[in-house]
């Protein structure tokens, strides 16, 4: 596997649209995690650019968002919408794309078994999802402490265990909307209706299904287990603000728990891995 | 050359009710290159997908190099090139082949090797996305060739080549098989399976239909005769010897018969008001055991 691993980091990190979705999300984790709530906070007569930020005590709120000790809030809270949708594609393309150029074939029939060369792909994104969560963590930092200077407040660090609780989060949220796309480009074995067919899951059938969940009993049961719930509900559990809290993200949710969440998450993620690999390992490769 | 590197007994594909590869016994042994001959749409390549374990069979059992087919003991020892190259195309050839190295866990110096073996090393460092086809052919050749397989399986490695890239492709697979590398090769082009192959199977409609050495396939013995009107000439021989013995070729009727049936058709054709101008013994070329077999004759002009 070791083999594997190194095969697909060697590939994964040359290809231009690892690095590109991988800088879209610090981008914008910075944009929306930092800037637009700074600028909110900063915007003109110090009332925000809505009305609903109009008091003082909203600006400060704003202001306490962006600070050192609530970045392990940040770090999450953009994951379970837009951050998710891009670790989506990257792993719809990551095997969707193999397909389509024919690698796959070349790499199945080069020795290793399919469910070796599956676990070095997973295994690869893997590492890079935790590195991605490092540097945002690190980019998060940065920007909090530039606040802070900006604006002399005092630095106060969060605390390390939090710290850890929300790469941790973040890697588990990230991971599943990963294994997501992967089943998908597994199971359509193409990049481009995997990733459509994810973004259009993420993005505007589960948000379909809640807001019909409201008006139906049973519909709700089944969106509260979603894989869009779970990961919202998790990132809710640290902190995050929902979409109607000042300074909200959508997405974000306090549906679930912060255990049943994860272990929803985990389950998904275990799911989603087990029915690529038996499809990986069991399916022609007649294409 | 004699040891059996690949043997299939009765190995069958079905997709659906079409049978894409039906009941195929061939053997390539140890040494040899092996043409694996057929139209397009014959079964060639779902036969060799099935050997490198892509495609699973519905039917039969095929052992290659000792194994069945797929499995990583085989695997690492054959090389490869299976309908096309599929490499990653924001990668140089060279990562390209880096990459299956890691996977192989082999290091540059076999990439290096095989880069030089194709004569792609001047253009190694470039994005495969901007390879010609016969450099991304060759660069399929060279993956094949990576771990220095005991048996390299290629499929039709000269689709889509100009001429000069066909025969660049041809003197490789020679140059290889004068190395003793056993090579099974398919291909849907008459002339460059006897140009380059030691035995041949003939593959037609998922079925095999003849499998043996050039010679052997070419020995069968045939009777060329002239007339005219040709059209006339074609009708009598079929009715004398039946339809499917009876070809044209280059103006003449090829009859596929034995000597001592010739006397009767030409009788039958002057009979016939056929002038025959020309009869003489026919030195088939694969292409006319090939139309032969397949059924996939020419038409007679009218």
């Amino acid at each position: 596997m070791m083999a594997s691993t190194r095969a697909e980091l060697l590939r994964l990190l040359r290809w231009p649209a690892v690095w590109v979705l991988g800088g879209l999300w610090l981008a914008l984790n910075l944009i929306f995690g930092y800037l637009f709530t700074y600028l909110s906070y900063r915007s003109e007569d110090g009332a925000g650019f809505t009305e609903q930020v109009a008091d003082a005590a909203t600006s400060q709120t704003l202001l306490a968002q962006v600070l050192p000790d609530q970045v392990p809030v940040v770090l999450v809270e953009g994951l379970p919408m837009f951050g998710g949708a891009l670790l989506l594609i990257m792993g719809a393309l990551t095997i969707g794309s193999g397909y389509g150029w024919g690698s796959w074939k070349t790499v199945f029939t080069a020795g290793p078994r399919r469910l070796t060369a599956l676990t070095g792909t997973l295994a690869a994104l893997g590492l890079i999802l935790v590195g991605l969560m490092l540097a945002t963590l690190v980019l998060d930092v940065g920007a909090s402490l530039t606040v802070a200077a900006v604006e002399s407040q005092p630095v106060h660090w969060p605390g390390l265990l939090d710290t850890v609780r929300s790469v941790g989060a973040g890697t588990l949220i990230g991971g599943m909307w990963m294994a997501a796309g992967v089943l998908l480009g597994t199971l359509v074995r193409g990049p481009a209706l995997s990733v459509g067919l994810g973004l259009v899951w993420a993005l505007v059938v589960e948000n379909l299904l809640r807001g019909v969940a409201s008006l139906l009993g049973p519909v709700e049961a089944v969106t509260d287990v979603l894989p869009g719930t779970a990961a919202g509900s998790l990132a809710g559990a640290l902190g995050g603000l929902t979409e109607g809290e000042v300074g909200g993200t959508p997405g974000v949710n306090t549906v679930l728990g912060g255990g049943v969440a994860t272990a929803l998450l985990a389950g998904y993620v275990l799911v989603f891995i087990l029915v690529s690999g038996w499809l990986t390992a069991r399916r022609d490769l007649a294409g | 050359m004699t040891e059996p590197i690949v043997t299939t007994n009765r190995l069958t594909k079905h997709y659906g009710e079409r049978a894409a590869v039906d009941q195929v016994s061939l053997t390539v042994r140890r040494g040899e290159v092996y043409g694996f001959l057929g139209p397009n749409g014959a079964g060639k390549t779902t036969t060799l997908r099935m050997l490198v374990g892509l495609v699973r069979p519905t039917g039969g059992t095929a052992q290659v190099l000792g194994h069945p087919p797929g499995s990583p003991a085989t695997l690492t020892r054959i090389g490869a090139l299976i309908e096309g190259p599929g490499f990653y195309p924001y990668l140089s050839g060279r990562d390209n082949l880096r990459v299956l190295a890691r996977y192989t866990g082999l290091d540059d110096v076999a990439v290096a090797a095989a880069l030089e073996l194709v004569d792609l090393t001047g253009r190694a460092g470039d994005k495969f996305r901007s390879y010609s086809l016969g450099m991304k052919q060759r660069l399929g050749v060279a993956a094949a060739l990576l771990d220095e397989p005991d048996l390299l399986i290629l499929d039709e490695p000269t689709n889509g080549l100009d001429p000069a890239g066909m025969a660049d492709m041809r003197a490789l697979i020679r140059y290889l098989a004068d190395q003793g590398q056993t090579v099974l090769l398919s291909s849907h082009l008459l002339g460059e399976v006897e140009q380059i192959c030691d035995r041949v199977g003939v593959i037609s409609q998922g079925r095999l239909l003849a499998e043996s050495t050039v010679a052997e396939l070419r020995g069968q013995r045939s009777v060329l005769v002239r007339g005219d009107p040709l059209k006339v000439a074609a009708e009598v021989a079929a009715g004398q010897v039946g339809a499917d013995r009876v070809t044209l070729a280059d103006g003449m009727l090829r009859l596929a018969i034995e000597d001592d049936r010739t006397g009767a058709v030409v009788r039958a054709l002057v009979t016939a008001g056929v002038e025959v101008r020309e009869v003489h013994p026919g030195e088939r070329t694969l292409e006319d055991v090939f139309f032969e077999l397949t059924g996939d004759r020419k038409e007679v002009p009218s």
